[in-house]
């Protein structure tokens, strides 16, 4: 515990690759199931066109820290959040923060497959219709955004079939396609491939690489390869507290934080 | 092994009782419909359809009635439906866990087992007695009555089916609330919600007791929603009580109608319900 408390804070950036300017900053930040505590003060930035992995065992709070960042928790009673997070200067836990431009800004992609109840075609062309984007460019953003998410090919020749005829790793792409159709700052990843056989993981992981040029991602994942794989960045959390956070090759070779390297090599979680 | 053959013969006995009880259900079922069948069919022709409720020993049919019970109903359709759909959408959706909603679902679950002609009284009272006279629409009013509580249960139940997880994710997009309940909540539910408004017709399609004081009924051909109407159940409750075989005949033949047409109901809420689940 002696270990803990020292490293827990500040985060120290080091490594390479001197961070970006962070797109989202963490300060302070409880999260409250009712009298339950989840997330104890985190402190954590997300660098701009960098991939965060947050890894941990069960119940640690990973999603629940990414639940945070789009107030998806705001949608059932008694979920509370307390300190600060910041996007483009704005903390977005204030009472009067416009949840639908929120969500607008920071895209959400989850374990399991939603595609809605409509055509492949429609499952980005509605969202994009409701964002106002002009009718004239909405064939060009659904093919762009399928291309974004290594789908075009699979579907191009169907793209009036239901989005729910598609294989499970389809429809996971088409949900990070409709998520990237409409323009977000931060899309939020969690545990995108928990659902997908290997091969479909591999091309979600491929889709995620590129993305990362133009967005601001967060993924929470159990798996450890793919945290090593994705991201640039790494923070690793236990029991509500951000054990350690740095460069994934440091987390991954040499971290700071005994119970990190526990985790990292298998001793428990 | 002495246990062993007691054990064998309750389980006969068991057996033998409780297959007997389906039987004898299905016998009077069986019955009851082979004689309706029978003695509807016999009385069944195009004058039913065709010429209204008669005078004794004169000829006739049933067209007002039919037309009277096809009016009423859809109007109570039309009423209850945009109500319960709305309020079982507020319950399942905006006040999920308002206390409201607690509280409405407690008042509709009564509402639901309410015997059907207190709703007729009520309606009576505030319409009938209040305006002066018998109307079709009082009847309606009195089936919309019925329907709503029916269709509130069911568009609550079929939303709450709808997991969470699709509605978080039309949310995370950034859609408002209503966008998400109309395109994707109501979507994933719709063949539930349609079930519940096709089992509500089935059920006002026979009330007589909401009709009696509201509707009343109408021996003559009318289409003035303002004025008393004849009505299915009313004419075969007038008819069937009455000492006269043409009467007797076309009760016979309006009963048959009606059940054929819960039946239908029935079968295409089965079949919306069955194209959901192979989705």
């Amino acid at each position: 515990m002696d270990t803990l408390t020292r490293e827990r804070s500040p985060m120290t950036f080091d490594g390479v690759d001197p961070a970006p300017k962070s797109r989202i900053s963490i300060k302070n930040l409880d999260f409250y199931y009712g009298d339950f505590k989840a997330l104890k003060s985190i402190n954590l930035d997300l660098p701009e066109n960098r991939v965060t992995a947050f890894i941990g065992p069960s119940g640690c709070g990973k999603s629940t820290l990414l639940r945070v960042l789009n107030r998806m928790y705001d949608l059932y009673p008694k979920q509370t959040a307390t300190g600060e997070v910041l996007l483009d200067g704005e903390n977005i836990l204030g009472k009067k923060v416009d949840l639908n431009r929120l969500r607008a800004k920071v895209g959400m992609v989850f374990q399991k497959p939603t595609p809605f109840p409509m055509t492949i075609h429609e499952n980005i062309a509605f969202g994009l219709r409701l964002a106002n984007y002009a009718k004239s460019e909405i064939d060009d953003r659904v093919q762009a955004a399928l291309k974004g998410a290594a789908l075009w090919d699979e579907v191009k020749d169907k793209l009036q079939s239901s989005g729910q005829s598609l294989s499970g790793g389809q429809q996971q792409r088409l949900c990070v396609a409709r998520t990237i159709a409409v323009e977000p700052e931060v899309i939020l990843l969690d545990e995108p491939a928990s659902a997908l056989d290997p091969i479909s993981t591999g091309k979600l992981e491929e889709t995620i690489h590129q993305l990362k040029e133009q967005f601001t991602i967060a993924i929470v994942t159990h798996n450890m390869q793919q945290a090593s794989r994705v991201s640039d960045r790494t923070a690793f959390m236990y029991l509500g507290e951000l054990i350690e956070e740095g460069e994934t090759a440091q987390i991954f070779t040499r971290p700071r934080v005994e119970r990190t390297s526990d985790y990292i090599t298998g001793r428990f979680g | 092994m002495a246990s062993m053959t007691r054990r064998k013969t309750v389980n006969a006995v068991m057996m033998t009782l409780s297959t007997g009880a389906a039987a004898l259900g299905l016998f009077v079922l069986a019955v009851i419909l082979l004689y309706l069948l029978y003695k509807g069919a016999s009385a069944l022709n195009l004058a039913v359809f065709t010429q209204d409720t008669p005078s004794p020993m004169e000829p006739g049919g049933l067209r007002n009635a039919i037309l009277g019970s096809v009016i009423m109903s859809a109007i109570a359709v039309a009423i209850g439906t945009p109500i319960g759909i709305l309020a079982g959408t507020y319950m399942a959706e905006y006040g999920r866990y308002a206390k409201l909603s607690k509280v409405i679902r407690f008042v509709n679950d009564i509402l639901l087992s309410a015997p059907s002609i207190i709703v007729g009284l009520f309606v009576y009272q505030v319409l009938v007695v209040s305006l002066g006279h018998f109307s079709a629409l009082a009847g309606s009013v009195a089936l919309a009555i019925l329907v709503i509580p029916i269709v509130v249960r069911t568009t609550e139940d079929m939303l709450r089916l709808v997991p969470d997880q699709l509605r978080e994710a039309g949310l995370a997009m950034g859609w408002p609330r209503w966008v998400v309940i109309r395109t994707v909540a109501y979507k994933a539910a719709m063949a539930g919600i349609v079930t519940g408004v096709l089992l509500a017709i089935a059920r006002i399609s026979g009330e007589t007791a909401p009709l009696l004081f509201t509707a009343l009924s109408n021996n003559f051909f009318s289409l003035d929603l303002t004025q008393p109407m004849a009505s299915l159940p009313i004419t075969i409750f007038q008819f069937a009580l009455s000492p006269y075989d043409n009467w007797q005949a076309l009760a016979w033949a309006g009963a048959l109608l009606i059940t054929v047409a819960v039946l239908a109901l029935s079968i295409v809420a089965r079949l919306v319900t069955s194209k959901k689940e192979k989705h």
